[in-house]
């Protein structure tokens, strides 16, 4: 274990011999096609999920999904990319808030997410934990976490526990442009380095902490940069395209699988709703936000490939599109008449 | 004029050192920054600089000898010149014949200590309730809160290999107040982690471990330290479980010296007991003795939900006699009734209960037959023992370092009124730490602090005597 050869044998600070300074923004990793089964799973993955989110955000206006929520639509080729590049059930995966996504990519449950929304006792924490307090132990699913930028040291300690246990697993650890101001990210840079830990930093840059954006809040903008002084090496992604998120994945996980530490990955990328529900998004102007949906949605990359390489037709991908509500439709019925969480659930999980 | 050398005090709990090692002898001419001795604290060994220039006219302590007091002359320098075989200002010296290690210092016995005597003191003669956990017959052997704590440890780390120890300065220096002395020896540098100072990240990062199924035990230095960690310890460690609808808890020790030591100031001097106890999906524990610090430390190691332990720096060098059992462990949630009694009952814990036992003492010999129960386990709060115990004797006196306002008496001040009200024959009253924030000077700080005749004035106001 890393641990043991930092710290053991050596009066030098462990960083000696490791060269300094000479880490900067990787190169970016080429972007590979995709194969027609890839392009088909990346399509109808990123679907799922901003359907399902479309829905989410029809039901808060209905009054059915109450207190905080926060909308991925935009983001998907992210999480979908990465999820292409690790063992699901094995690596693990913790977030902050903006989970939904997340989750559905994991291959946990539609409805157990949905019915959280909801609070219904069907929902994957029974109802007691909300939009963004969902895991999964199967799906390796580790949350879902309120507390900006509390998940990056978590997801240190998840990591850790792959070292302490020898495996070769790996943990992502999302965070957005906003946490990566948090102090407690650059503790958990410092030990991830320090010990060589398994876990890819994936700092999803959508532009805007709520309403602040990165410019006004980031006296360094590039956040692949932000593990310079820590020497872990970092690269720029367009977050977008979801085949240049996956290469980057495969080299970043590849990394972390071969001992060599933590990998930070910026994944440039947009939501297109507003920081939550509430959010009037005035900080933006429309013609950004529609530029973006015009020139670089990560759905119609990906479908006009399929089409342009006649690997699906207009039907094939409608079909696609049908089976796709289906799923969000059936999720959301569940939902709203799944029952709430009896009384009695109030007292329980406080203590094991 | 020859110069007295007194035992230096090396920390802020200091009170008496063992004089390891002189490296002049009697002639040798010394100057400023010379390494002259090796006095062992109970924390570290360290060596001693001589401040003056001359010559060794004296070694009033001969080498080996323990429990030398903070400011017994040790040694008299003479100043270049001076006769070497003029007497000296200091207590006759014993012949420099090695002693025996056990031996008194004669120069401690005849000059004690000018500085003021810390809260801690001998034990005073109180009859202890047997512990109904430990079965009869069971050998006694006394030991140091701190040995049982590390005892505790290393016994749950060889019991389950994912238990392991994370924190600054736990590996190689072992231990900032020697608590995890001898951990990384036996269990190597991947189960005894030192950390850079982050203790947000390291929290986090071992609430993280937690909830992969691992067994961290995180020392904090000081409980202060852990307000940076704070949001790590309550957002993340405490409720998760309730988020996650039982899915997914994380069974941790947040563990380390919590509350006031001597003279280290307002920011390094504050007990969180009633903060920690306010927090559902939290276990806290306060040990006082030795026995149940190592006991409740085993329960809290195999506990599957996050345990906040907190330990006392002055309580460390007290010892009290631990049942040698092979596996000793002790039930959280449970109070100890330290003394029984039927006149009043007095609440305490942790360091609480020196004022406690001290107060009950003199009491006794005022005619006063005080119950103390030492509550060891503040969440979850065992009510039900001082409810009885306040049926028996109507009045309550609780003691407690912590501030005044929502301290862990008001909590018992306010369980007792809506659950024994009838049974009450005096108001509730409590002696806490004053409500301010700690004062360095001596004085001052002994004044923040409760005192045995606080308790004993407060037990008279409710006994009405």
């Amino acid at each position: 274990m890393a641990v043991a050869k930092a710290k053991v044998g050596s009066k030098s600070a462990p960083a000696a011999g490791r060269k300094t300074a000479t880490v900067k923004s990787a190169k970016p990793t080429p972007v590979e096609n995709f194969s027609k089964d890839q392009e088909l799973f990346a399509y109808r993955e990123m679907l799922l999920i901003r359907r399902f989110e479309e829905k989410a955000g029809q039901m808060y206006g209905m009054g059915l999904i109450g207190g905080f929520c926060h909308l991925y639509i935009g983001q998907e080729a992210v999480v979908v990319g990465m999820q292409m590049a690790i063992r699901t059930g094995e690596d693990q995966t913790i977030t902050g808030y903006r989970d939904h996504g997340h989750m559905l990519v994991a291959g946990m449950d539609s409805k157990g997410v949905m019915a959280e929304l909801t609070g219904r006792r069907g929902g994957y924490s029974h109802g007691k934990g909300g939009s963004m307090h969902m895991f999964s132990i199967e799906k390796q699913f580790f949350g879902g976490n309120g507390i900006v930028g509390a998940q990056v040291s978590l997801g240190t300690g998840l990591a850790f526990a792959n070292r302490y246990r020898k495996t070769d697993n790996v943990c992502l650890t999302y965070f957005g442009d906003g946490a990566a101001n948090q102090g407690q990210v650059y503790e958990s840079f410092n030990m991830a380095q320090l010990w060589k830990l398994p876990v890819v930093y994936i700092i999803e840059n959508n532009r805007y902490a709520m309403g602040t954006s990165v410019s006004r809040s980031s006296a360094q903008t590039d956040f692949s940069r932000r593990g310079v002084s820590f020497d872990i090496p970092g690269e720029k992604v367009d977050g977008m395209d979801v085949r240049a998120v996956k290469a980057a994945g495969d080299k970043a996980v590849a990394w972390c699988r071969a001992g060599k530490g933590p990998y930070i990955l910026e994944m440039e990328t947009y939501r297109y709703r507003g920081h939550s529900m509430s959010d009037p998004a005035k900080y933006r102007s429309k013609d950004e936000v529609q530029k973006m949906r015009n020139e670089h949605d990560p759905i119609e990359q990906v479908r006009a490939r399929l089409l342009q390489q006649e690997w699906a037709t207009e039907d094939d991908l409608k079909k696609i599109d049908a089976e796709v509500r289906d799923i969000v439709n059936s999720a959301a019925e569940f939902a709203q008449n799944d029952p709430e969480p009896d009384a009695s659930e109030l007292w329980t999980d406080i203590l094991k | 004029m020859p110069i007295d050398i007194l035992m230096p005090a090396l920390s802020p709990t200091m009170e008496e050192g063992t004089l390891s090692k002189w490296l002049k002898k009697e002639g040798d001419t010394v100057k400023s920054g010379d390494v002259i001795a090796e006095i062992e604290t109970d924390k570290a060994t360290m060596e001693v600089e001589a401040i003056d220039e001359g010559t060794i006219a004296k070694l009033l302590v001969p080498e080996g000898t323990e429990n030398v007091k903070v400011n017994t002359p040790i040694a008299v320098i003479a100043a270049d010149g001076e006769d070497l075989s003029a007497s000296t200002g200091a207590p006759a010296a014993p012949k420099a014949e090695p002693a025996p290690a056990a031996a008194e210092a004669p120069a401690a016995e005849a000059k004690p200590a000018p500085a003021a005597a810390p809260v801690a003191a001998a034990p005073i003669a109180i009859q202890v309730a047997a512990d109904p956990a430990i079965p009869e017959g069971t050998t006694f052997v006394s030991t140091t809160v701190r040995e049982a704590l590390r005892d505790a440890m290393a016994e749950e780390m060889r019991r389950d290999p994912d238990v392991f120890v994370i924190g600054e300065e736990v590996a190689e220096y072992q231990g900032a107040y020697k608590i995890t002395q001898g951990l990384l020896q036996e269990f190597s540098a991947e189960r005894v982690i030192d950390t850079p100072i982050t203790e947000h990240g390291f929290a986090g990062l071992a609430t993280g471990a937690a909830l992969a199924g691992l067994r961290p035990i995180v020392e904090f230095m000081t409980f202060n330290f852990a307000m940076q960690a704070i949001d790590q310890i309550i957002n993340s460690a405490a409720k998760t479980l309730y988020m996650s609808g039982g899915q997914l808890g994380a069974p941790i020790v947040f563990r380390g010296p919590n509350g006031a030591a001597a003279r280290v100031g307002a920011q390094h001097s504050q007990d969180y007991s009633s903060w920690y106890s306010h927090i559902p999906g939290l276990k806290v524990v306060v040990p006082y003795t030795a026995a149940d610090a190592k006991g409740l430390l085993k329960a809290a190691i195999r506990d599957p939900n996050p345990v906040i332990f907190l330990e006392n720096e002055i309580l460390y060098g007290h010892s009290f006699d631990v049942p040698q059992l092979d596996d000793f462990v002790l039930p959280i949630g449970k109070a100890r009734i330290h003394k029984v009694g039927k006149d009043v009952t007095i609440v305490s814990f942790g360091i609480g209960m020196t004022y406690a036992t001290k107060a009950v003492a003199e009491l006794a010999e005022q005619g006063i037959d005080a119950e103390l129960i030492d509550l060891r386990t503040l969440r979850p709060l065992d009510i039900d023992t001082v409810i009885e115990s306040v049926k028996k004797t109507g009045r309550c006196v609780t003691v407690e370092e912590g501030w005044p306002q929502n301290s862990i008496g008001s909590h018992i001040a306010s369980e007792l009124m809506e659950k024994a009200f009838d049974f009450l024959d005096a108001p509730v009253l409590k002696v806490t730490g004053k409500d301010v924030p700690m004062p360095y000077a001596a004085n001052l700080e002994k004044l923040a602090l409760p005192n045995v005749s606080e308790v004993v004035a407060a037990v008279k106001a409710v006994t009405y005597r």
